[in-house]
């Protein structure tokens, strides 16, 4: 009787796993035929029609499509944005959920609540002024209105506050003080460290966040060799290498596959992080 | 007394977060708010109009469609998004069956949100092409259906393709969400529930649900503001202003188009207010309609 039951716990088991398999199959299969039709000619795409099997045109697309974009250049463009908005808001809302966190100083509260319902603000409410006052400022056409605002993330300060707050010691602060520390130093030597945790775990969010935005950018940035990848795929789209479908797959592929590969290391820090920011809450 | 010297440091490690937020968040959204009374162009002066961008805003039919393509996109996509993400929760919290391999599917879940929108939309543009997309080739190959489907030309298919490739973006991240949630709940009452001799339905919709209600709350608020704002799908699908018959003309779409390309900054302004209003009251509804569920429940 036992057995039986076994039996059938292995054949439900068996199905849900098949279930699995196949959402996989689903998560991947455009990828797979990104990948495919890329190595493809035009005339082969247009002809053979669906095929899970790759072709031999993979050079000639590449050739086609760098004549027209310098996709890389697009890669390494969002890259410098997103690197530098990663470690602007990481360093900055540590710094801001320190002070928050350490001293006690009037309007701290005010200031505090301030951020809080900002929070809750959806980005394209300010976008117009934004617009108006980088172009006051000549700002336009370069990265500050891309990098510049992450110095004030709001989520990511609420988020460090909260964190601070179930693992400072003061005790520590103060001994340090004792020692002669100046404010500056406890915060990089201890405050930092502290929050590390907590911090690693934003920045993905921030990262993932710049690599991803596209309305931005493609606001404010004009000049092609400026654009980041977002704003270049976009720019791809209505090219001329739309007619050549073999190098447009190849052109998203390259958007792509990098971050693909990427992710096979990181995947699992990515996860823990985003599993720890939504229970945080 | 120490400790009280050194407050005024407070305002030093705070000054450079509200520097930059006061001058690129919070001017900007007052700004906007000042020119969705004029007539600004972006160009000249602004010249103060009252109310008339608002009164416009109320009867623009094209608004009013861009709301209810939003709220249908949102709609749909949300439906499958969450379904798919209780379904695999509900498989992987299962005390029973005890899955293996939830760190690899949650990979495998997750990873179409790493890639950039414009990637995927740009993907799926040629992937549901008319004569030469490759999922026409396939439905065609396979005897599904007899002449290639214009996916993107027909009001219906172009709006729950949006939507279906948003929830097969977004259901691995609704999905890590709702099994960190889980993670949180004491096994005890899984185990109890076993010796009881409840079914798995029974443990989750009587344990599971309403003891993730908070994280489903955020779910919701999270999705909702976030698909109240969808923009780069429906932007990069189709021609930038929301075709086939404005179906995909979406508020944030609307708005950029209204700015950006026919220089209505005003009037683009106004959207944008009347965008937060809908997302405030929809955020207020959400909140109250949890309550009261959950008081209900006491």
């Amino acid at each position: 009787m036992r057995s039986e039951k076994s039996n059938k716990q292995k054949i439900t088991k068996g199905f849900f796993y098949f279930l699995l398999a196949l959402l996989v199959v689903i998560s991947f299969i455009p990828f797979y035929m990104m990948i495919v039709n890329a190595t493809r000619s035009n005339s082969d795409i247009l002809k053979e029609g669906f095929t899970l099997i790759p072709g031999t045109a993979i050079a000639d697309n590449y050739n086609v499509l760098l004549e027209y974009m310098n996709l890389w250049r697009g890669f390494l463009n969002s890259l410098i944005v997103a690197v530098a908005v990663t470690v602007l808001s990481s360093y900055f809302s540590a710094l801001t959920a320190f002070g928050f966190a350490i001293y006690k100083f009037k309007g701290s509260n005010f200031l505090f609540v301030m951020i809080l319902v900002l929070m809750m603000v959806p980005g394209q409410l300010g976008l117009i002024g934004f617009y108006d006052i980088m172009r006051t400022f000549n700002l336009l056409d370069s990265y500050v209105p891309l990098i510049v605002p992450s110095i004030a993330s709001t989520f990511t300060v609420f988020f460090l506050r909260q964190f601070l707050s179930s693992v400072l010691h003061s005790s520590l602060i103060e001994a340090a003080r004792i020692d002669g520390a100046g404010e500056f130093k406890i915060f990089h030597k201890i405050g930092i460290p502290m929050m590390m945790p907590a911090i690693s775990t934003m920045a993905i969010f921030a990262f993932i966040g710049s690599w991803n935005n596209y309305i931005l950018p493609l606001v404010v940035l004009f000049s092609p060799e400026k654009y980041t990848l977002p704003v270049m795929m976009g720019a791809l789209r209505g090219s001329q290498v739309a007619q050549n479908l073999g190098a447009m797959y190849l052109g998203i592929a390259i958007s792509v596959v990098p971050i693909m590969i990427a992710f096979v290391f990181l995947s699992k820090y990515i996860i823990s992080s985003i599993s720890a920011g939504a229970v945080k809450e | 007394m120490m400790q009280s010297k050194l407050n005024k440091y407070g305002y030093l490690f705070i000054l450079p977060f509200f520097a930059v937020f006061l001058t690129f968040t919070v001017y900007p959204i007052v700004l906007t708010f000042y020119y969705s009374f004029t007539s600004y162009s972006g160009f000249g002066d602004a010249a103060f109009i009252g109310m008339e961008n608002y009164q416009r805003l109320i009867s623009d039919d094209y608004f009013w469609e861009a709301f209810y393509n939003t709220i249908y996109i949102w709609g749909i996509n949300f439906g499958f998004q969450l379904g798919i993400a209780l379904l695999l929760a509900l498989l992987f919290s299962d005390i029973r069956l005890k899955m293996k391999g939830l760190s690899f599917f949650r990979a495998a879940f997750y990873l179409p949100n790493l890639i950039t929108i414009a990637s995927v939309a740009l993907l799926f543009g040629i992937l549901l092409g008319w004569h030469h997309g490759t999922i026409n080739h396939l439905l065609l190959d396979l005897g599904l259906i007899n002449e290639p489907i214009n996916w993107l030309n027909n009001p219906t298919t172009a709006r729950w393709s949006v939507a279906l490739i948003g929830a097969w973006m977004w259901f691995g991240n609704t999905f890590i969400i709702l099994m960190a949630g889980i993670s949180g709940i004491s096994n005890d009452y899984f185990e109890a529930a076993l010796i009881d001799g409840a079914n798995r339905l029974q443990m989750f919709t009587k344990i599971t649900l309403p003891l993730l209600k908070p994280i489903m709350l955020y779910v919701l608020i999270t999705s909702l503001i976030g698909g109240l704002q969808i923009f780069d799908l429906p932007m990069l699908l189709t021609d930038g202003r929301g075709s086939p018959q404005g179906s995909l003309n979406t508020m944030v779409l609307y708005l950029y188009n209204q700015a950006f390309k026919f220089n209505n900054y005003g009037y683009a302004a106004a959207i944008a207010y009347g965008l937060f209003i809908i997302t405030v009251c929809f955020s207020l509804i959400t909140f109250k309609a949890m309550y009261r569920k959950s008081v209900k429940g006491e």
